[in-house]
């Protein structure tokens, strides 16, 4: 009873904040909206047992993607009145997309709870003796080492593209230039004189 | 009894609003990302459901890879989105016709 209530719970607010998420007339509220999705989805995997990667969708989405989308959001000036003008224009043919889309998917789930495909074999069959993170651990990192190397190199290559696509070089201002000050010696620098009374100095 | 039918509804919903929002937002790209992570949520959603139901940790696995993907994705899309605001002034997809394509 109480999973039933707990499931139309996070299944009713993930899909109103994914609404939301779309059509909100701020980015910066999209966002919100964004994360209360990822947080009910996670909420979701939780209810199915599956706690790992509910975290890890709290981790990487709210912690990390979100945050990422809140800086762009603030650091670009953007008119959010001009951003919504194309709305209208657009909407029959999206929503008409839309409903194809979600009858079609509702055709493949009725074929499928109708018992079209079985499955005959587990690829890793779930213990229930064994904790969701510790199975996780022990199918990752012996059957999806490689894979799991290569979801790491992803990451790297992202983080690397990231950077170059942004980075730009700065013209008219002067750096400090740490080598150069530190190939400076006081003979270099400093020159010893003894100045007559009464002339002034050279500089 | 939650079924995996319901997680399943759940998750074309939420597929479907995210492929709903790329159409609706043709002006603002900041959403059809945010609209992007919304149809690779449902995907996950899908995978851990299917991966609890038929007893099978293998989903879990690849959920965990199309959140690797999503996060680099996320990254880079923003990255792109940076430079293409710098350079033009606007986020807006409609006008990102000068390779003609």
């Amino acid at each position: 009873m109480i999973q039933a209530i707990a499931f139309y719970l996070f299944a009713i607010v993930v899909v109103g904040s994914g609404a939301m998420t779309i059509s909100s007339r701020n980015p910066v509220h999209s966002v919100m909206w964004l994360i209360l999705a990822f947080f009910n989805a996670a909420g979701l995997m939780v209810l199915v047992g599956a706690e790992f990667i509910a975290m890890l969708l709290v981790i990487v989405y709210v912690g990390a993607v979100a945050v990422l989308f809140l800086f762009v959001v603030m650091m670009l000036d953007i008119d959010v009145a001009e951003m919504r003008a194309g709305v209208a224009r657009y909407f029959a043919i999206g929503l008409a997309l839309a409903v194809a889309l979600a009858a079609e998917i509702m055709i493949g789930i009725g074929a499928w709870s109708a018992g079209g495909v079985k499955i005959a074999r587990r690829a890793a069959p779930i213990d229930s003796a064994v904790p969701n993170i510790q199975a996780i651990g022990d199918l990752l990192y012996t059957r999806y080492l490689f894979v799991f190397e290569g979801a790491g190199l992803v990451l790297l290559v992202a983080m690397i593209g990231a950077i170059v696509l942004t980075h730009r070089e700065r013209s008219g201002v002067r750096p400090q230039n740490i080598a150069r000050q530190n190939a400076r010696r006081p003979q270099d620098a400093t020159r010893n004189v003894q100045p007559p009374v009464g002339e002034g100095v050279q500089l | 009894m939650i079924g995996l039918t319901h997680y399943m509804v759940v998750a074309a919903i939420l597929f479907t609003m995210g492929v709903l929002g790329i159409f609706l937002n043709r002006k603002n790209l900041i959403v059809i990302l945010m609209a992007i992570e919304l149809i690779l949520l449902a995907v996950n959603l899908n995978l851990v459901a299917f991966s609890a139901y038929l007893h099978d940790l293998v989903g879990q696995v690849f959920a965990m890879f199309v959140l690797t993907v999503a996060a680099g994705e996320a990254a880079i899309g923003l990255a792109i989105l940076v430079i293409y605001f710098r350079g033009r002034g606007t986020i807006a997809v409609d006008d990102a016709n000068r390779m003609k394509g």
